[in-house]
């Protein structure tokens, strides 16, 4: 059967997303056996009984990078929807307002913009007191200006649209007007975005992790994985850092697939292909 | 009722614009029918939008019945045809929501206005011109409307619906006592259709 490209991009987008569901359930499900320790199989190379081997603690390697992955998906959607409040809020706030609020948040924008994310995100982390919530507020709080800058110019182009001004002096009040006119206007563009910061925040998630500034070593998380792999590779058990390093550029490319797949469908340009 | 441009000036935000319109001073009564005419480029409809609250001017006043228009809150008593009714309704969204957007719109509008019940489940890519600009009308026409500016209005229409449109127009504007402003590049409609014409000279 040959599909067109608009059928085709809305299948690899819902492969892409329940791919992702099911490494998040598995995950779920994973975390428990995760921490399990068994001397009696520690440092065993891939083998079908353990397909991404065990570490030095015996622990099964493949659940370990479910369960790491989970967390990472979990906090990326988190964090992910809480920059995207942010960029959403501060973006019309900025555009509609205009004048001193205008610029304050700009100059907002320009300042975190201006400081090298990694090294904002590892400030923000330690101030909350790193764990979770030190990666999440960190993430959260860095990733939201790109996107309430495009949120800004998109508002900005709306706000002088005819349709907007016949809207208002038709009585429609300022609230409904952003709910009807300008919301499924920004939709596209926000969503889109929004998809595309996920494998950012993930990576961002995991490297924090990684530097020891984030989640703690008692968490199932890659970056803690990757971490500790460092260790043991030099002699030789390379299986402890290859599968988990692998899994997370596959659910990074998944979550980019899936979002450039909206995109797509999501621009009027394309959309009709 | 009387709506009032008192010394109007107006420039588009761009550093070193020539303004559009200077110290323009223009009045419309009740009831009254002015046809506003002059060359493309002149600030007619620049001027429509400053009437009808669109636009702020850059000095000047528009008052109805001596108070700033812009502090009327709600439905605007002037309202604006548009000469793109394309861009005046939201393309996302189903004719049904643009019309009942400022409230219940009078069966008799609709029916006066030929709007058929199809039209409304339509969104705007799929009607013509002619018939979004019967919607933005039928909207237009609310209760508390006093003031109908038309900025080319009927250039999209054909002929017989033209005729159809503006007998419908005229009949509303008799009958509720409406002022009414008419821009137009057609002499011979203005002549037909206005108490008085003006054309539109800087100072003015």
């Amino acid at each position: 059967m040959r599909m067109n490209r608009r059928t085709g991009a809305l299948a690899l987008m819902i492969f892409a997303c329940a791919v992702l569901l099911a490494v998040t359930l598995a995950g779920e499900l994973a975390s428990e056996p995760a921490g399990v320790t068994d001397f009696t199989r520690k440092n065993l190379p891939p083998s079908l009984a353990h397909l991404f081997g065990t570490d030095w603690m015996g622990r099964d390697m493949l659940e370990r990078t479910l369960a790491g992955l989970s967390l990472s998906i979990r906090i990326g959607v988190l964090t992910a929807a809480l920059s995207g409040a942010v960029a959403l809020v501060l973006g019309t706030a900025s555009a509609v307002f205009g004048g001193w609020v205008d610029a304050l948040i700009s100059w907002l924008i320009d300042l975190v913009l201006g400081i090298p994310h990694i090294l904002l995100m590892l400030l923000i982390s330690i101030a909350c007191g790193r764990g979770t919530l030190g990666v999440t507020a960190g993430v959260a709080l860095t990733h939201w200006p790109s996107l309430a800058r495009l949120v800004r110019e998109e508002v900005l182009q709306l706000k002088e649209a005819t349709f907007l001004r016949a809207a208002r002096r038709l009585g429609v009040s300022g609230g409904d007007v952003f709910v009807h006119h300008l919301l499924p206007h920004l939709l596209p563009q926000f969503l889109t975005g929004l998809i595309l910061q996920f494998p950012h925040a993930i990576l961002h998630e995991a490297g924090v992790t990684f530097l020891g500034f984030g989640l703690s070593p008692e968490q199932p998380a890659i970056g803690i994985i990757l971490e500790e792999s460092m260790g043991y590779l030099a002699a030789g058990r390379w299986w402890l850092a290859l599968f988990p390093g692998l899994a997370l550029v596959g659910v990074v490319a998944l979550f980019a697939l899936a979002g450039e797949r909206l995109r797509l469908l999501l621009t009027p340009a394309t959309a009709q292909e | 009722m009387t709506l009032e441009a008192q010394n109007l000036t107006f420039r588009y935000p761009r550093r070193g614009a020539s303004p559009v319109l200077e110290g323009v001073n223009f009045t419309l009564q009740a009831g009254e029918r002015v046809g506003l005419s002059a060359p493309s480029g002149r600030g007619k409809t620049t001027l429509c939008k400053l009437l009808a609250g669109w636009e702020e001017p850059s000095s000047g006043q528009v008052l109805l019945d001596g108070v700033p228009l812009s502090q009327y809150r709600g439905f605007c008593p002037v309202q604006l045809l548009w000469q793109h009714p394309e861009e005046a309704v939201d393309p996302l969204l189903k004719l049904r929501t643009t019309l009942y957007e400022a409230g219940p719109v009078d069966q008799a509008i609709l029916e006066g206005l030929g709007v058929r019940e199809a039209w409304l489940e339509r969104y705007p890519s799929e009607l013509s011109g002619g018939e979004l600009q019967r919607i933005c009308t039928a909207r237009a026409l609310g209760p508390k409307l006093r003031f109908l500016l038309c900025d080319e209005a009927s250039a999209m229409l054909d002929l017989v619906t033209q005729a159809k449109l503006w007998r419908f127009l005229l009949e509303q504007v008799e009958r509720r006592g409406l002022g009414m402003l008419i821009v137009s590049h057609d002499a011979a409609l203005l002549d037909r259709l206005c108490t008085r014409v003006v054309s539109l000279n800087s100072g003015s």
